[in-house]
């Protein structure tokens, strides 16, 4: 059977052969991994079995459950003073990811083009070209902290795209921006009349300043998406949870999708993550608190090895420049003679090349284990 | 987080870290953990470093207990004095006020079954003010001090994952 020729323009993910490298040997520390090593707290995941032994085993609302829907929103009202109205302007979505491609298919025509900010997350590119659009890469830099700045969207042409779409804290840099740095790229959004795509999945891993929803600036929440879920902070990955807010046009436009195609989240994942919003800060705090320490002694062991990292300040990966010309045979060859694994920059696009995607979500005994290898490994 | 604190939280979760690690882990230097620890240990806000185990594993398994202790007080003898009386003990591995149906909980570790009764009877419950024990021998452990006693679970994520 012949696959779609635009499944075919999509290549593979890079970061498919490092997993199936690394998924052949034994005694393997893997700091390539994207998601917590925790498990999701222990209230969310009792109130998973709860709600499967009280036999909640249908379908919900396509938009979600109205009580999650309303506590969801009640939580952007108190954290960041942002009013959505949970009937109409917030979708519920089997993990963000499923967010962001009901976004693409509902907000990109044929021919349009997503200024996608890199490097990236793994999904943007292929799910902008799933829907038809142009991908139009806008790269950042090392040394401005891998921020985006209106100089690098100018410079990229982003000023003629339709939608722009960016992630921070950011996987897989952990770069953070402020409210003061959203600013201008608020700004050349406005200018240029963009919509914005803004995922915030890991909001609340931000160590050195609270989050900032590009939404909350001034004249963006009408032309911004807003994408979090349950994934990072809860621990919760495999539940997949996620949510999108936007104006009711957009919601109405992705739920069209999403009702066709998902019908409804995961009914378990949503009793879980009502939970998890009711009760389960105290958790997400320590989980932060743990990444902060880990992140604290990936960064001074890489200074003491004499890798050269900018300071990540979220999520929880670092990226430390790669020491050999090509990050890639690094990486094997990393794999190969110490069982650490790390992920290259370029799969996450060309922005990424010469760095690599190093992962502090592993206990810290396996972490120190990792770097001591890697530090036998460099000297 | 005051660097206090965050000293504190590493070494609650693991006090034989470093103070190099501490001192990554908290983005500070040695020299300041250790002085940290030391002001810590001398305030007497840290009082000692135990390890947890798993009693399980030992060879020899010594017989714990869980005792409630009711008490009357005089105008001459209040909780405090009782207790210190009773916590000098080695046997008592630890002594709370709690509140509910009875005053004190003590936890009690001697070799066998045997002493441990022989301390109650014979060191406890001849204290004067002392009405009452109930006392609940420990038959298997599931969680010590905040780390359970199961074969914990296999990390089953990918090993490469975006």
């Amino acid at each position: 059977m012949k696959p779609a020729d635009r499944v075919d323009a999509v290549p593979p993910s890079g970061i498919r052969r490092f997993f199936e490298l690394a998924a052949e040997m034994d005694d393997v520390i893997s700091l390539g991994v994207g998601e917590p090593d925790f498990a999701a707290p222990w209230a969310a995941r009792d109130a998973a079995i709860t709600s499967l032994e009280r036999g909640r085993t249908s379908y919900t609302m396509n938009r979600g459950r109205s009580d999650l829907r309303a506590a969801i929103a009640e939580r952007m009202a108190d954290r960041y003073d942002l009013e959505y109205d949970p009937e109409t302007e917030l979708l519920v979505t089997a993990g963000a990811s499923e967010g962001i491609d009901l976004a693409f298919r509902a907000l990109v025509d044929p021919g349009d083009t997503v200024a996608v900010v890199q490097p990236s997350y793994v999904s943007y590119v292929p799910g902008v070209l799933f829907a038809g659009g142009e991908v139009l890469p806008v790269p950042t830099r090392e040394e401005e902290a891998f921020k985006l700045t209106s100089e690098r969207l100018a410079e990229a042409g982003a000023g003629d795209a339709d939608v722009l779409v960016f992630c921070y804290p950011n996987n897989p840099t952990g770069a953070t921006m402020t409210g003061d740095e959203l600013q201008e790229v608020a700004a050349f959004a406005r200018e240029h009349d963009l919509t914005v795509l803004s995922d915030e999945i890991y909001a609340a891993l931000s160590y050195e300043h609270e989050h900032t929803s590009i939404a909350t600036l001034p004249g963006m929440r009408e032309r911004t998406v807003v994408f979090n879920g349950f994934s990072k902070a809860y621990a919760m990955t495999g539940l997949r949870l996620g949510y999108a807010l936007a104006p009711p046009e957009a919601i109405t436009a992705m739920n069209r999708i999403h009702q066709y195609t998902m019908l409804s989240a995961p009914t378990t994942a949503q009793h879980a993550g009502l939970e998890a919003l009711s009760s389960c800060d105290g958790a997400v705090a320590e989980m932060r608190d743990q990444y902060d320490r880990r992140r604290n002694l990936v960064l001074s062991r890489f200074e003491e090895m004499g890798l050269d990292c900018f300071r990540a300040s979220g999520a929880f990966y670092a990226f430390p420049s790669c020491p050999w010309d090509d990050a890639g045979e690094f990486a094997e060859a990393l794999l190969e003679e110490t069982g650490v694994a790390v992920v290259p920059g370029t799969a996450f696009g060309d922005a990424g090349e010469g760095h690599l995607r190093v992962s502090y979500a592993t206990g810290i005994d396996d972490l120190t284990e990792a770097l001591d290898r890697v530090e036998r490994f460099l000297a | 987080m005051s660097s206090r604190d965050a000293v504190l939280g590493v070494l609650r979760e693991n006090a034989r870290a470093s103070s190099e690690d501490i001192a990554r882990q908290t983005d500070s230097d040695p020299e300041t953990v250790e002085a940290i620890i030391d002001e810590l240990e001398a305030a007497g806000v840290v009082r000692g470093y135990q390890a947890v185990i798993d009693r399980d594993q030992l060879e020899s398994q010594p017989v714990r207990a869980t005792v409630e202790l009711n008490v009357t007080l005089d105008r001459e003898t209040g909780y405090d004095d009782i207790a210190e009386r009773i916590a000098r003990f080695p046997q008592v591995k630890s002594l709370y006020l709690v509140s509910g149906d009875f005053d004190f909980m003590m936890e009690v570790e001697d070799e066998s079954m045997r002493d441990v009764s022989a301390f109650i009877s014979d060191k406890v419950a001849p204290v004067p003010e002392i009405t009452q024990t109930v006392t609940h021998y420990v038959m298997d452990s599931y969680k010590e001090q905040g780390i359970e006693m199961g074969d914990g679970d296999e990390d089953d994520r990918l090993s490469v994952s975006p």
